[in-house]
């Protein structure tokens, strides 16, 4: 057991770990990070993806103490229901969550990737997601609502 | 009792793009699914699955599992008290022979598929449990196993059960099919394959199980059917009154979570620790565990008249129903009943029947037995176009039933059946057509239509209920046991309330899914929530709406008539009328001993059973009609088939809520593009080869294009305001529809699902050998 500490979310996280755990496990069920969902546990659906140092990765595939020092971002560090990020909002409004369960890990991949490509393509939109399994929606309003808030964010940068 | 509805000039929110009250959660992560619910001291549960197809248990010895550090429990079949599970529909009011299916809760003897559940462990933590589970020591003799349908049919085949293998026979019998052949200048025969597919919703089957303060086994679990509350107690041999069952928002169903699941594990385990107990399958478990989508063998010989009117229909339906029957038979009725599509035919003849193999088993998936046979009779319908040389649209449209007609089993078609109008429209929403995107490439299109029913098998009697609430403060309560599998279930209910009270969705709260606490609604299944709750919740919502009302005019002093409700006010209809505030009703309400709520039951209309014989009679409520139509590219030298275009047309009676309808278009599209080119769960002689998402492949989102949807309101369903059923019929037309394309760009029919680059390449290879 060895104790590390990163930021989740902005904040201080400090927590006693195996060497083998990942930081799946370690998120949701020692640091209460719930809304960081489990679908395979193999890097196949993307439903675990978090933000670790600005990269989307599938938590299931990194082990915890790879977190030490850095910091985590999960769709809680987005912004919360009274300052939602754009992604959020437009996912509500075009309606692009059903069940739900994939959006947590859709929308780091796409905040990553919005982060770093605000004027991205359709095409590039999906294949940004393109590990993120959806069983429910066929991605359609997903995307709508990616190209959505990604108008959005542009409109906001400072003009140069 | 007649359907609620009625047209209101105009609307004020249904219809409407409301964002749904559920998203809010969902985008900021705060919604607890089963796994994300823990409990003080909760123990890890695990199952113990077997690894052979079929075999007989000559020893199950638990004594090392037992010995490992922080194990509470260890279970088998001998701790079971009831060690059996009917599979039958909950409501089912009606004893039909072949509708009777068991399973075992653990597997006592033998096994028959593998991955059927042995033993169950319960431990302090994942991990103990997991040892635990290796150290469960199995002694197996393997028995003959029967793998392939047709060979199971075969009295010679080792039999499954003591009564042989055939679990279930259904036919129709319509006019006389030798005549009709006569009768036909065109005869297409052929035989369609479609493959054992896995709902691969991405929440595994999950829940977490505890003993509450009135000593009530409580489950709190990813289901679609709180009704097995029943089935728990069954097992345990305890009154119905002492299991509850609630299904939080759960994260994806399509009919893998219709059947008991964890439920029964968890309800086992809670009873013999009285500790909390959490259950979650791995992918791969979910993937090994019951139940999937039934391959079917489709035998179809269409005849046809040179004019391009269909003459006769001879079909052979065989549905591998894997290990155990749960609900084949019911699936197999469903699909004799769709096999003939949405066509007029003289003389047809159907025959299904359902059998057992060591397979993995098979059950409920979206689309119930219909979206088998719609591969077959639209491949059939483009095959026969093409034999006729005409327009594949020009002659559907020739034989397609209008409202009024009657299907080969009987049924008349009593609503809106816009067949050519969502055909017609599906199609031409293609647009004009690609050029290949470079040499070796061809272009395709292809077109199917369906119908596809929602809403319960009508001797079922089904029914559901709901209750809507005034509160004190002005704002609205929805009870009602309604599972929300991701459609938008609760949603469309707040919405038809907010509808008719006149109050904001913001201000109406909604509480589902509970089997103790809501009023039971019936399952999520069979395209019937919105249907059946909705009528229900908008019955009650009326009959609040009604008191509502008086006790305003009374207040108002003015005729009833006069009195709207919007916005949370009732006021006088006219300029600068007086108004009262639905905080200031409800206390008026109080005061003068009315009602601020409504209970109300919604009940289907019923009917007689069918005649076996014949197979005439009228099986569903009603039915939802719809087109799509694709644009597809192949690769000559891959056999890769990419989807560039997909357009839906569907009559849905009445959208509720735009956004919905078309989310359950575009993702049941995307399952028809897995189902038509990407989806199989490979078994070999009984063993799963493709335990992951790895090697089970669902469509990425860049396998799927944009969906260009568009929707038909014809205010002619069984719903609130004449909404039909959509969750089901989405994904019914997409697979023959690629095919279809697929034939249109390089002169193939795939008569096999999924057109995988190989099967294709292959198939085109073998056409130019020739």
């Amino acid at each position: 057991m060895r104790t590390i500490e990163f930021t989740l979310n902005g904040e201080r996280a400090r927590v006693s770990v195996e060497p083998h755990e990942t930081l799946l496990g370690v998120l949701r069920q020692k640091l209460a990070a719930t809304e960081v969902k489990s679908g395979c546990e193999r890097g196949d659906c993307g439903a675990c993806a978090v933000v670790l140092n600005g990269k989307a990765i599938n938590s299931c595939l990194a082990l915890a103490v790879q977190a030490a020092g850095r910091s985590v971002v999960t769709v809680r560090g987005l912004g919360g229901a009274d300052h939602p990020h754009p992604l959020q909002t437009a996912f509500i409004e075009l309606g692009a969550a059903q069940c739900g369960i994939c959006i947590p890990g859709m929308l780091v991949s796409l905040y990553a990737f919005l982060e770093a490509q605000p004027r991205a393509t359709r095409q590039e939109v999906r294949e940004a997601i393109g590990g993120n399994l959806c069983r429910c929606t066929g991605y359609h309003k997903i995307v709508d609502a990616a190209e959505a808030a990604a108008r959005h964010l542009v409109s906001l940068e400072p003009r140069s | 009792m007649s359907k609620p509805g009625g047209h209101p000039p105009r609307f004020r929110i249904v219809g409407e793009r409301a964002p749904r009250p559920d998203a809010r959660d969902k985008v900021h992560g705060l919604l607890r699914y089963a796994d994300d619910f823990a409990l003080v001291g909760m123990l890890h549960a695990k199952v113990v699955r077997a690894t052979r197809p079929s075999a007989r248990l000559v020893k199950v010895d638990t004594r090392r599992a037992e010995a490992v550090p922080g194990v509470r429990c260890v279970m088998t079949a001998h701790d079971v008290p009831n060690n059996v599970l009917f599979s039958d529909v909950p409501g089912q009011t009606t004893a039909v022979g072949p509708l009777r299916a068991r399973t075992q809760v653990l597997a006592d003897d033998v096994v028959r598929y593998l991955g059927e559940a042995v033993a169950l462990v319960a431990a302090d933590t994942e991990e103990a449990a997991e040892a635990a589970v290796r150290l469960v020591a199995i002694e197996y003799e393997d028995l003959p196993g029967v793998f392939d349908p047709e060979a199971a049919l075969s009295p010679d085949a080792p039999q499954i059960e003591p009564t042989g293998n055939v679990i279930s026979r259904w036919k129709i019998r319509k006019g006389d099919v030798e005549t009709g052949f006569r009768e036909a200048d065109v005869v297409v025969e052929e035989t369609y394959r479609t493959p054992l597919v896995d709902h691969a919703f991405i929440e595994p089957e999950a829940g977490v199980g505890w003993l509450d303060e009135n000593g009530v086994i409580t489950l709190r679990v990813a289901t679609q059917v709180i009704e097995h509350f029943r089935d728990v107690a069954n097992v345990l041999g305890l009154p119905h009154s002492k299991v509850r069952i609630i299904a939080p928002y759960i994260g994806g169903g399509f009919g893998g979570k219709e059947d008991v699941t964890v439920e029964v594990f968890l309800g086992l385990l809670v009873w013999k620790t009285t500790r909390p107990v959490r259950l979650c399958y791995s992918r791969e478990e979910s993937i090994l565990s019951p139940t999937k989508r039934h391959p079917f063998i489709m035998k179809y010989k269409h005849g046809a008249k040179r004019d391009g009117t269909l003459a006769a229909l001879e079909v052979e339906l065989i549905s591998d129903a894997g290990g155990y029957a749960y609900l084949s038979p019911l699936t197999l009725l469903y699909g004799i009943v769709h096999a003939a599509g949405p066509y007029r035919i003289p003389h047809v003849k159907i025959d299904g029947v359902s059998v057992l193999t060591n397979n993995p088993p098979t059950s409920a998936f979206r689309g119930f037995g219909s979206a088998q046979p719609a591969f077959a009779y639209e491949s059939q319908m483009d095959a026969l176009a093409r034999a006729l040389g005409m327009d594949p649209l020009a002659f559907r449209e020739r034989n397609f039933l209008h409202k009024g007609e009657r299907l080969a089993s009987g049924q008349e078609l009593e609503t809106a059946v816009l067949l050519a109008e969502t055909t017609r429209r599906a199609w031409s929403a293609l647009g004009p057509k690609r050029q290949p995107s470079g040499p070796g490439k061809r272009i395709g299109r292809g077109l199917a239509s369906a119908l596809t029913a929602y809403g319960r098998i009508v001797w079922l009697h089904d029914w559901s209920s709901a209750w809507v609430e005034l509160q004190m403060d002005g704002t609205v309560l929805i009870r009602t046991g309604v599972p929300d599998i991701g459609g938008g279930q609760a949603a469309s209910l707040v919405q038809i309330t907010s509808e008719l009270l006149g109050v904001a969705q913001e201000e109406i709260a909604v509480h589902i899914g509970d089997s103790a606490l809501t009023p039971l609604a019936g399952t999520t299944t069979a395209t019937r929530q919105l249907y059946m709750s909705g009528s229900a919740v908008h019955k009650a919502a009326s009959e609040l709406r009604a008191t509502l009302v008086a006790q305003a005019a009374e207040l108002l002093n003015v005729a009833p008539e006069l009195v709207e409700l919007a916005d949370g006010i009732a006021s006088v209809s006219g300029p600068a009328g007086k108004q009262v505030s639905f905080k200031e009703l409800a206390a008026a309400c109080a005061r003068s001993h009315r009602p601020r709520s409504s209970f109300a039951i919604y009940q289907a209309p019923a009917g007689q059973v069918m005649d076996f014989e014949t197979g005439q009679g009228k099986v569903f409520p009603d039915f939802t009609f719809g087109a799509q139509a694709v644009e597809v590219e192949v690769d000559e030298d891959t056999g890769e088939v990419e989807v560039l275009r997909l357009a839906a047309c569907y009559d849905v009676g009445q959208a509720i809520n735009r956004n919905s309808v078309e989310g359950q278009i575009e993702g049941g599209a995307a399952m028809g593009i897995g189902y038509a080119l990407l989806e199989e769960d490979k078994v070999a002689a009984g063993i799963t080869v493709t335990p992951n998402l790895m090697t089970y492949l669902i469509p990425t989102a860049l396998d799927v294009p944009d969906v260009t949807t568009v929707i038909l309101e014809s205010g002619e369903g069984m719903g609130p305001w004449g909404a039909r059923g959509i969750g089901e019929p989405a994904m019914v037309p997409t697979a023959p529809a690629i095919a279809n394309a697929v034939f249109d760009a390089v002169g193939v029919r795939m008569t096999r699902l999924p057109i995988t680059p190989e099967r294709l390449w292959r198939a085109m290879h073998a056409a130019k050998v020739d």
